[in-house]
């Protein structure tokens, strides 16, 4: 017969060891990703990489034309994105009071947040791939920009309310009318924490890829052209990772090593980022 | 003079107050409409395919672009039965993270901590996916299959669940894939709601001479239980829509199968592959309308999970 003071301690001993192993477990997964990451990619990691376009099957070649494709979607989702998003997350913390509007964004946001990127890959297909006829690059930035914005309304919204009303206050009591409020107290004041939203959102859509799927689809070649088929690294990744030929496969880990150093590094940058804003 | 000047610059401040005001609440606006456009064109989209089979759609596992019958049960069973491997994996692992991040982790190690597993979800889907297909999925056929097989599979009742070949991909491995990318959202959820009890009560249980794990179970969980469920139901959000990883290691077949070991299909996988290279507007369509049935999934997942982590902050405001 245990006595019941050792079976509750017994009890917690197994279960404390449980949280140590799920933690543990946790940690597993990230180490052995990151580290097949460097075995498989680092090797490919040279000049050719970032001069020459993507090859055709069995010969040599770089990422050029992906890692710009990737590059210039994302620069552009994230222009239209943000300022959208900036501003639709100041008038939910400032004029989010009153109104329909406000609470019903609020809650449709936070669904767009969580949507599944495909749908919006999906959507950005029928109102604009299938008008235009062919698969371009806008539409594969316009797809992204969808996902920008979300997070963007978000961060934005959270940090201006982080900024005390006294802020607001004593510079209405000095006269300013509320959009100098907004503009040069409000804005000024969470700066650095909106920039954390831009920068993980950005983070966010560099490794998208199923919303590029049926957007900017792929190009094999050198194109600056927006309105024609782009390429960018996840699908290339993607299709060269699903090939037989082994040239492609290497790539394709050579690839995943960038965008997941960049991904990366960005969630890093914006934590920092964050810290800075919190004291 | 001056005191014209002055109401005509008062005026214009006004004026721009208007502006400013307007121009916010049309940006708002677009936020607003971008998703009533997205549920209207994916129903337009869906229209033919809705025309042609109505509910039948639902509950027909026959799916053959050749002969233009489309049936989405394959991909709609294999979307839930990943998503609950994932989940029912992922709920222990994500409480127990959140446990040691709040309870037993030192305080200089919590920040490190906390942020690998956070860095964890940063990882975009086509790496778990590319690393699942060509790393965990050889691995898993060599060890780990025939072990399950040969104890769950032994188990009357659920032998059914394991039987068939060893081939690494199927919709267990989609499972525990989802599982890995859904344990970072989880946990740092529950993190997040367990923060929010106050330390008076756990102290309190404390001093009547509680184990940690008592505290936990018997303190901190009811009272953020509805924190919890919510905290499951965003990475459900999350695993029912992850296309990339899954479509690399599900198998992609349009078969109904009991047997986990066998391949499957999910929504997303089958857009993801079969979208580009649809030709007819039927195929089209019910693609479409695949998507707007995992849409309408999503939307109820996550609108529960808001409802139960609104419900929480809520309680927090009246009894703190």
């Amino acid at each position: 017969m245990i006595p019941i003071y050792t079976k509750r301690r017994i009890a917690n001993a197994i279960n404390l060891t449980f949280s140590i192993l799920s933690m543990v477990f946790g940690l597993f997964w990230l180490i052995w990703i990151l580290f097949t990451l460097f075995e498989k990619g680092f090797g490919g990691i040279s000049i050719a990489t970032f001069t020459q376009m993507t090859p055709a099957p069995g010969s040599t070649g770089g990422l050029l034309n992906a890692i710009v494709g990737s590059l210039a979607m994302v620069i552009l989702a994230t222009l239209i994105g943000t300022p959208i998003g900036i501003m639709a997350g100041t008038y939910l913390a400032e004029y989010g009071q009153r109104g329909w509007l406000a609470p019903v964004t609020r809650f449709i946001n936070d669904i767009l947040l969580s949507a599944p990127s495909i749908v919006i890959g999906l959507f950005v297909y029928t109102v604009y791939v299938a008008k235009m006829g062919n698969f371009s690059g806008w539409a594969g930035a316009l797809a992204l920009s969808l996902i920008v914005i979300p997070v963007v309304v978000r961060t934005t919204e959270d940090m201006l309310r982080l900024i005390p009303d006294s802020l607001r206050e004593a510079a209405a009591a000095l006269g300013a009318p509320q959009w100098k409020i907004v503009t040069l107290v409000t804005w000024r004041a969470s700066k650095v924490g909106i920039m954390t939203g831009v920068l993980l959102a950005i983070a966010r859509i560099s490794g998208e890829t199923a919303p590029l799927l049926f957007t900017a689809l792929n190009n094999q070649f050198w194109n600056a052209d927006m309105n024609q088929p782009m390429a960018n690294l996840p699908v290339v990744i993607f299709q060269f990772a699903m090939s037989p030929y082994e040239n492609w496969q290497e790539l394709a880990w050579t690839g995943a090593l960038l965008i997941t150093l960049g991904v990366l590094g960005l969630n890093i940058a914006a934590r920092f980022f964050l810290r800075k804003q919190a004291l | 003079m001056s005191k014209i000047h002055f109401t005509a610059k008062l005026k214009r401040q006004l004026l721009f107050d208007r502006i400013f005001h307007k121009v916010t609440w049309f940006f708002t606006f677009v936020v607003f409409a971008l998703l009533a456009a997205l549920i209207g064109s994916l129903i337009i989209g869906s229209m033919p395919a809705i025309k042609t089979f109505g509910f039948d759609l639902l509950f027909s596992a026959d799916w053959n672009p050749v002969t233009e019958k489309f049936g989405a049960l394959v991909p709609i069973v294999g979307t839930l039965v990943t998503s609950f491997i994932a989940l029912l994996i992922g709920i222990p692992v994500s409480f127990g993270i959140a446990l040691f991040l709040t309870e037993l982790s030192p305080p200089w190690l919590r920040r490190p901590l906390g942020t690998a597993i956070e860095l964890l979800a940063g990882i975009p889907s086509i790496i778990y996916g590319m690393w699942g297909l060509f790393v965990f999925a050889p691995l898993f056929a060599q060890y780990i299959q025939p072990w399950l097989q040969n104890s769950l599979g032994q188990v009357p009742g659920i032998s059914f669940l394991f039987e068939g070949s060893f081939m690494g991909i199927g919709m267990l491995t989609a499972g525990i894939i989802l599982a890995i990318m859904v344990i970072p959202f989880i946990a740092s959820v529950i993190r997040d709601v367990f923060e929010i009890v106050p330390s008076m009560l756990k102290e309190s249980a404390y001093a009547f001479g509680a184990t940690t794990w008592e505290v936990i179970w018997y303190v901190v969980l009811p009272y953020t239980k509805i924190g919890v469920v919510g905290a499951i139901m965003l990475g459900l959000g999350r695993a029912l829509g992850e296309t990339m990883a899954v479509t690399f290691v599900i198998g992609n077949a349009h078969q109904l199968h009991a047997s986990l070991f066998m391949p499957g299909n999910s929504i997303a996988s089958a857009l993801a592959n079969e979208f580009t290279e649809a030709d007819g507007e039927l195929y089209t369509s019910a693609l479409i309308e695949l998507g707007l049935i995992l849409f309408f999934i999503t939307f109820v997942v996550l609108t529960f999970s808001k409802i139960l982590l609104l419900q929480l902050k809520k309680r927090e405001g009246t009894t703190a």
